[in-house]
This record gives structure tokens, sequence and C-alpha cells, in this order.
């Protein structure tokens, strides 16, 4: 039997809650939660009548994603559930009501089968008031399955949540809105790769083994098991393993331009992800892309799992426009 | 002897703790194939379901949709959704009444069958608790003993080990998934189980 990892918690059962006490208390510029909705989080600037309300979420333990990036000019609310597990439909719909302006909502989440569910009855209430919401998924994590449409939602969401809430910011009617997120999505491509499990909160134990001298490519964030288990190796061989199946998988054109995360996956340092990002501009390089942007750090974490995702939007006039707009949020900031 | 709103205050309180003395091994099961949460989910569920139907006065019906609503707040996940819909459907065949004969536990059995189905869009076969509730449901509906069905039960979970998962978070495993047992199908035998005892008329 493991020893229990150590936390700085109090009691695991509470974490999420105590965390959205901290961050209300950090954050009270940026964010505020309506009265008796304890899972809804929402943006104190943005939301506004006649504005599509972007309303995005999931399980907690991925910090800053989710409520990291409600704020203007991104996500207007988001719904939170327990860690890893997706939110039930009450906080959807306490999200979506305290953030919609009359036109519309688009639910935006990463494709899992529970949140899928929760999301989807959360639209059944939503349409019983009156209010349409629509919803698009985040399917960027290529390891995951060879049939886009399965595929699950993991870093990339920064990029797409980006792009959707800046068309909406922007004014754009649902319909526009929507194409656009879809559009993100399509053209986001993201693969990490885990060191060392993460260990939740109420139990404090390795959600799975991942034996020293190991890593596992593909790796979910939430423990998933990626698509293969192999010998750790150096930063550059990972890189040009992921860059290989990234580069593959977008089929860019020499001059095209895109837009890269390195995520650290909650253990591992910015030094390890600027060496990752090194290896990854010398990759974009030798393929002819240029950099519009490239964000560093802890993006979409898995709690303390060590490990690092790389992702890559494939840029075009439309989406380089709204990566470029400005945006003002609790964890995240641009313009 | 019928099936009475305190049998199934006292069938809630049972799940609940039954699922608190599993949760360890339900997440080291959840660890190899999904994201080791799945005895947290069930917990917290059936904790939540207990305190709301322990809380709630009415028929049956009232109290199943009471279970059924504070399993769903409290855990969202893939099993809110499922349990949530199953206790909607039991509560639908136990109707506005205060008691029931206590072989309707059979068609409660399989009405929450339905409902995982019907909300989970998963099939039999797909490695799910779909394969505890569907074996449990059709030998509750053919009449079998009690026993026999929490048996169903219990094999249906255990041949999800020979399964290659179709749906759900571990579906992206493939082959990997191979080998071991859907910790959901494992936990829905455990709630048959409980159920099993309350048509034997053990409380």
């Amino acid at each position: 039997m493991t020893l229990p990892t150590q936390k700085l918690i109090n009691d695991g059962n509470a974490a999420v809650d105590e965390m959205l006490a901290g961050i209300l208390a950090a954050h009270p510029d940026h964010l505020f939660r309506p009265a008796d909705a304890p899972r809804a989080i929402v943006a104190r600037h943005g939301p506004r009548p006649g504005k599509v309300a972007l309303v995005i979420g999931g399980g907690s333990g991925h910090e800053p994603t989710f409520l990291g990036f409600v704020g203007k000019g991104l996500a207007d609310a988001a719904a939170i559930g327990n860690v890893f597990a997706s939110p039930p439909p009450q906080p959807a719909v306490d999200a979506a009501l305290a953030a919609q302006g009359g036109a519309g909502v688009l639910f935006m989440y990463g494709n899992y089968a529970g949140d899928v569910m929760n999301f989807d009855m959360a639209s059944e209430l939503l349409e019983m008031e009156g209010v349409e919401a629509r919803t698009v998924l985040t399917t960027d994590d290529i390891a995951s399955h060879t049939d886009r449409a399965k595929r699950r939602g993991v870093a990339g969401n920064v990029f797409i949540f980006k792009a959707a809430g800046a068309a909406a910011d922007l004014m754009l009617p649902l319909d526009e809105v929507e194409r656009i997120a879809r559009h993100a999505n399509a053209r986001t491509c993201t693969m990490g790769v885990a060191l060392s499990s993460c260990s939740l909160p109420q139990t404090r134990r390795p959600s799975f083994d991942l034996p020293v001298g190991e890593m596992e490519i593909g790796m979910g964030i939430h423990g998933e098991p990626g698509v293969r288990r192999g010998p750790l190796r150096p930063a550059d061989e990972v890189v040009d393993e992921i860059m290989d199946a990234l580069l593959a998988e977008m089929g860019a054109a020499r001059g095209d331009r895109v837009a890269v995360l390195v995520n650290s996956l909650g253990a591992t340092p910015l030094m390890e992800l600027y060496i990752l990002n090194a290896r990854v501009a010398q990759r974009l390089d030798q393929a002819g892309l240029g950099v519009h942007r490239t964000l560093v750090g802890p993006y979409c974490t898995s709690l303390d799992m060590a490990g690092a995702s790389i992702t890559l939007m494939h840029l075009d006039d439309e989406l380089t426009r709204l990566i470029d707009h400005p945006c003002d949020c609790a964890m995240f900031r641009h313009g | 002897m019928e099936f009475t709103t305190d049998d199934l205050k006292a069938l809630f309180h049972r799940l609940a703790a039954r699922m608190a003395a599993e949760r360890d091994a339900l997440c080291a099961l959840d660890g190899l194939v999904g994201d080791g949460d799945h005895g947290i989910a069930m917990e917290q569920g059936m904790v939540a379901a207990d305190a709301a139907v322990a809380g709630a006065d009415g028929s049956l019906q009232d109290l199943f949709n009471a279970g059924a609503k504070g399993f769903l707040n409290a855990v969202g996940a893939s099993s809110g959704p499922l349990y949530a819909t199953a206790f909607l459907r039991a509560g639908k065949v136990a109707g506005p009444r205060p008691a029931m004969p206590r072989d309707d536990l059979r068609q409660i059995i399989a009405a929450m069958r339905d409902g995982v189905a019907q909300r989970g869009k998963a099939a039999p076969g797909m490695k799910t608790m779909l394969d505890a509730w569907h074996p449990a449901a059709e030998a509750a509906l053919g009449g079998a003993a009690p026993d026999a069905i929490t048996a169903a039960a219990r094999d249906g979970a255990e041949a999800t080990r020979t399964m290659v998962a179709a749906i759900g978070r571990s579906e992206r495993l493939g082959a990997r998934s191979l080998g071991h047992l859907d910790p959901g199908a494992v936990s829905a035998a455990m709630v048959i189980e409980d159920i099993c005892r309350a048509l034997r008329g053990q409380g």
C-alpha cells in the first residue's frame, strides 16, 4: 500500500467549494457567484443584452480551466463540477440564466460522456424556460480516438473557447458563434504525455500506476490511459513524437501560421515547458510554419500530474483575428 | 408483506452505507480503465440520495424522485444522470402509492435498467453498468428467485472483463480495456443485490 499523497487540503470532499471561496476572494473584480447557485461562476463584465452567452464547464481539477477563462471577451460563465466529474445540470442552468442576454446560450465543454448527459439535461431545462441553448463539444486530443467526433477535449480548449468567446464579444449571432466554435475546434489539435499519476483529494492515492522511468503517451487529463506506455525519453524526442503526430493530423501548408500552447499537466515546471517549446519552435520552423502566438504554462491541468501537452491551432484570417481579440479573465488576459 | 415508504428509506440508507464501504475499491477499479473517481461519485450520490429520501414525505414515487434529484445534484458525472433517470423510472413504476407488493420490485429493477439504457444510449455488451442491469432485469421479469437475480447481476459485471468498451470514457482504451472489470457494472451489481434483499423481504 502506498502512502497517501501530501496535499494542502482540509477535507477532500470540501476541496472544490473551498477552492471556489478562495477564487472569489481573489478575483472579486472579475467573477461573482449568483445567489443560490453555489457551483456557477459568472463574469462581472461581459454578459450583456443582445450578446450570445458562452457558458463553459466541466469537472474541477483542471484549473485554470474552466473558471479561469471566464471574463470579458472570453466565456461569460462556467458550471463547476466535482473533481474530474461533470457538473450536474443545475449549475449549468444557473450559469446560463445568469449570463444570458436574450441572444441564446452556447455551451462548450470537452467531449466526455458524463458532461454530454448533464449539459444535455441542462439544455432541456433551459428550453422549458424559453432560452435557446446549443452545444459545441471540444475534441482536440488526437491521441484519444481515430474518429475526430469521438475524441476528448483537452488543453486546446483554451484556444477554442478564446475564438468562440471573441466571436460572442463581437456581438455575432448564435449561428455565427456556433459556426466559429466548430471551426476553431476542427483546427485545433493536442497531444500530451504523462510522467506520473495525479491523485484525487478524496483518495490521496495515485489514480493509476506509472512506474518510475516510464511515461504514457497520449494520456488524458483525468489520467485515462493513453495510446501506449514506454520508457521516458529526452524532451526533444518526446516533442518530436508529439509534433510528428500533430503536424500529420493538421495538414498545414508551408507559410501557414499557428498558435502554440505548451501546457503543464500540473506538476511539470516552466523550465521543462520552455525546454519543450524550444524544440517545438525548431520543428515549426523546419515545417515552414509561422508562430503567431505561443502560450506556455499551466492552462489545463490534471491536479498534480506530471507531464505536458502541446496544442497547435491552425490559424486562418478569421481565427487570427479572434485569437488577437482582447480578453480580461481572472487567470488569462490578452490585449 | 408490502414494500412501504419506510422500507424504501431503509433501502436508500443501505445503499449509501454500501457505497461508502466500497468507495476505495471502486475507485481502484476505475483507475485501471477510467479516471479513478467512480467510488467517490457513487458514495456522494447515494449519500445525498439517502439524505433527500430520509427528509422527504409522500408516496413511493415522491421518495424515488427525491432520491433522483439528490443523487443528480450531488454528483453530475456519468453516474448522476444515469442513476437519476433510473430512480425517476423506478418512481413511475412505484407510482403515487404509500406501499406496493414486494414483487413489484421486479418491475422496479427492469425500469431502472430501461432508464440507464435510455439515458446512456447504451446496449448490453458495451462494457457498462448496463451489463449488470440488463441480465438482472431479465431474470427479475422472468420470475427468478432474488438470489438468482443477484447472481445474474454479478455474473454480468464479471463478464465485462472479457468485453472491449464500446462507449463512455474507457471506449478510447480500445483493446486495452480487456481483462478489466467495468466499475459501473460492479457498483450496479451491488445496488441490485440490495434491492434483491428487499425483494426477499429482508428490509
